[in-house]
């Protein structure tokens, strides 16, 4: 058996086309009854998100699976397959596994490293677990693949620097104070990404907000959503000693703080560090006061450049992450070639003693004489010779499941002893008792 | 070679391993190594617990008569600050400063004569291992000081250019820094006088006069007075982050040319025998 993936993303794909191939979360069941009712596929999971629509199924045949799989997608939202085909990517085995471990890990991503992708494939398994076309194989895989990602998460720093604007002024802060506890924070002027990272601050333990506003009104207004206090901005000056983030985005043509000023502040407050935000363009604070000791500036350009950086220890991250997916991809390829070895192994014992069976009956009804010892003596006779028989491809088949023969060996045996196994679930617990472990 | 040089180089290489882990820690983000890192770092320092006894026993008297047993004492006092230090603050990125600095003192060690000299009588009195042990703990201690100054400087230098290395990312807060320079302060320069202090009385007691105004007691004091100044200016006027990093610089490397270098332009009784070669 053997899992394949066909899709596309906002790596092949542009907006146009991946809105046309979404699929609506609220319908999900007729595609996914649809898809499982392809003749070549047997299991089958739709996930579908803004940057990625991917298909994930399990076939025999190769294939028939991936030509059936882009059939069923441009069928399904009337797209001309010649259309869609260049954008679509497919993926069989190992290389399926390794894709699906590394988008759930959030490697693909568009932002390396975001969360939201673990969930979205979560909630598509879900639908998938739901209408019960997600059998033994994808169940398990897909497990496996929420563990993977996991553990990319807390063995790997991949989300843990900021890529946002506003949230790399709270990293900012934390790297300069430690902890913002006892921190205050004021806000001059209003803008969005000002109010963002204003509330940033407060969910990251800053306690006490101050604001101010041109329009007396504005501040209060805001300060009521903070739960902090309003100051007038004529005055908001004199409070500056107590204050240790300024987050400042004002329309003020000219700099409302300068380099005297803030010299002056950190002299009062005994050279206790400030972080100074400035997001206004124009500039609201005079670019020299970085130049003040235990006084840190930053404006839009600088915290984009933090950003940056940040992106950068993510992808350095991003390797790291690969040696996890595939130690486990390993792991996962030998259990999935564990079961078609398994039970084939199975199956070849039970037909060899069937024959086995039936030849005894069969002499036994014509010797009528042999005695209880004599008979004894034969069974085991035939069954010494079944077990040396097996015993080769047994242990041959078994080798193999570490290797790239194993399929033709399994079909090998199939063929000449004309035998059909079906995958059970219970044969193979001794093989996966190892990874389940959280 | 005898029990005691054995045990040294087992600790030498121990904490070379602990050094390359730490490192490892730091470089690769690599968060096991800097444990395995700990756990080393600890086996060392037991085996150079032992290393000291061993060379206690053999030479019959508190083992710092000579530069190699010098440095042995004060590599060993600067891990066991630092130990003591990690229970509480569990940085390892310090881990990775602080050894290498061990590692130095311990291969300067084992390149000078390491041969037991014979006791002085004047090494005799109970004052003298007191003043080295006091003295040597407060040097490592401000070694402590040193190796946060060194992070705290670059990882200013970082916020204000702000271009970022890999280093910026397990540096700890400058708070914490800045944190670290004020403990040691508090803990090292009551240590020092106490040293100084140990140290006239056992002088007294050895020659017969507390202070003799020989270079090194001379630039003990001198770098007494450094941190002083610095402890000063932190409880009154406020110093603070980059300029305690800078004095706390400063103040070691006074204390290491106190250490080495009047040993090394000077002779007299501070000096070491075994180097020059009497």
């Amino acid at each position: 058996m053997n899992i394949i993936v066909v899709g596309l993303s906002h790596k092949t794909a542009p907006v146009e086309i991946r809105e046309k191939i979404a699929f609506a979360p609220t319908a999900m069941e007729r595609p996914l009854r649809q898809m499982v009712a392809l003749p070549a596929i047997s299991e089958g999971v739709i996930v579908s998100t803004c940057n990625r629509v991917e298909l994930y199924a399990t076939s025999r045949d190769i294939e028939a699976g991936v030509a059936q799989l882009k059939r069923f997608l441009s069928e399904y939202h009337s797209i001309p397959l010649d259309t869609l085909e260049s954008h679509l990517y497919d993926h069989q085995g190992e290389e399926a596994i390794r894709h699906i471990f590394r988008v759930a890990s959030s490697l693909e991503s568009m932002v390396i490293g975001e969360p939201q992708i673990l969930g979205q494939i979560k909630t598509a398994y879900g639908y998938a677990a739901e209408f019960k076309t997600a059998g033994l194989i994808l169940n398990r895989f897909l497990h496996k693949a929420f563990s993977v990602a996991k553990r990319v998460r807390t063995e790997t720093d991949i989300a843990s620097n900021a890529v946002s604007v506003s949230f790399a002024a709270v990293e900012l802060a934390r790297k300069i104070f430690g902890s913002l506890e006892d921190k205050t924070v004021l806000l001059i002027g209003a803008g969005e990404m000002c109010e963002l990272a204003a509330r940033h601050f407060i969910n990251n333990g800053v306690s006490s907000v101050l604001v101010t506003n041109r329009t007396l009104e504005r501040a209060v207004k805001l300060a009521e959503e903070f739960n902090g206090r309003a100051l007038p901005f004529d005055d908001f000056a004199h409070h500056l000693q107590q204050v240790d983030i300024i987050l400042t985005s004002t329309g003020a043509p000219n700099f409302i703080l300068s380099q005297k000023q803030v010299e002056e502040v950190i002299r009062i407050r005994r050279n206790k560090p400030m972080l100074l935000i400035d997001i206004a363009v124009p500039r609201d604070i005079d670019p020299r006061v970085n130049d003040i000791a235990n006084v840190y500036l930053y404006d839009v350009d600088d915290l984009q450049g933090v950003v940056q950086a940040n992106l950068k220890e993510r992808h350095k991250e991003a390797k790291k992450a690969e040696g996890i997916i595939e130690q486990e991809i390993g792991q996962f390829y030998r259990w999935l070639g564990s079961l078609d070895i398994v039970p084939t192994i199975v199956s070849l014992r039970n037909k060899l003693e069937e024959i086995r069976r039936g030849e005894l009956e069969k002499t036994f009804a014509n010797f009528k004489d042999l005695g209880e010892r004599e008979k004894k003596a034969i069974e085991a006779l035939t069954s010494a010779i079944i077990n040396k028989v097996l015993h080769q491809p047994t242990t041959v088949l078994k080798q193999a499941q570490n290797d790239g023969r194993r399929d033709g060996y399994v079909d090998a045996v199939r063929v000449l002893f004309d035998i059909h196994p079906t995958p059970p679930a219970g044969d193979i617990k001794d093989l996966d008792a190892h990874d389940d472990q959280e | 070679m005898t029990v005691n040089i054995l045990l040294f180089k087992i600790t030498l290489l121990l904490y070379f391993t602990a050094t390359v882990l730490y490192l490892i820690d730091v470089i690769a983000r690599h968060g096991k190594t800097g444990k395995a890192g700990r756990w080393v770092l600890i086996g060392g320092f037991v085996v150079h617990c032992a290393t000291l006894v061993a060379r206690y026993l053999e030479a019959g008297a508190t083992p710092v008569a000579n530069l190699h047993e010098a440095l042995s004492f004060f590599a060993w006092a600067v891990v066991a600050i630092y130990l003591l230090f990690d229970l509480r603050y569990r940085l390892s990125v310090l881990g990775a400063f602080i050894c290498p600095l061990a590692l130095v003192l311990m291969i300067a060690g084992s390149a000078v004569p390491k041969e037991v000299q014979e006791a002085s009588p004047m090494l005799d009195s109970w004052w003298f291992p007191v003043h080295v042990t006091l003295a040597f703990l407060g040097n490592a201690v401000f070694a402590l000081a040193f190796v946060a100054g060194i992070m705290y400087l670059l990882q200013e230098r970082m916020l204000k250019s702000k271009s970022f290395s890999a280093l910026y990312f397990r540096l700890p807060s400058l708070e914490v820094l800045d944190s670290i320079n004020y403990k040691c302060l508090s803990f090292g320069f009551p240590l020092m006088t106490m040293g100084i202090i140990s140290g006239a009385i056992w002088a007294n007691s050895a020659w017969g006069g507390y202070w003799r105004w020989d270079p090194k007691e001379t630039w003990a004091l001198l770098t007494w007075f450094l941190y002083a100044a610095l402890l000063h200016g932190r409880l009154t006027v406020g110093w603070r982050g980059r300029r305690a990093a800078v004095f706390a610089i400063i103040g070691f490397l006074f204390l290491l040319f106190g250490f080495l270098g009047i040993n090394l332009l000077l002779s007299n009784e501070h000096s070491f025998r075994a180097l020059s070669g009497r």
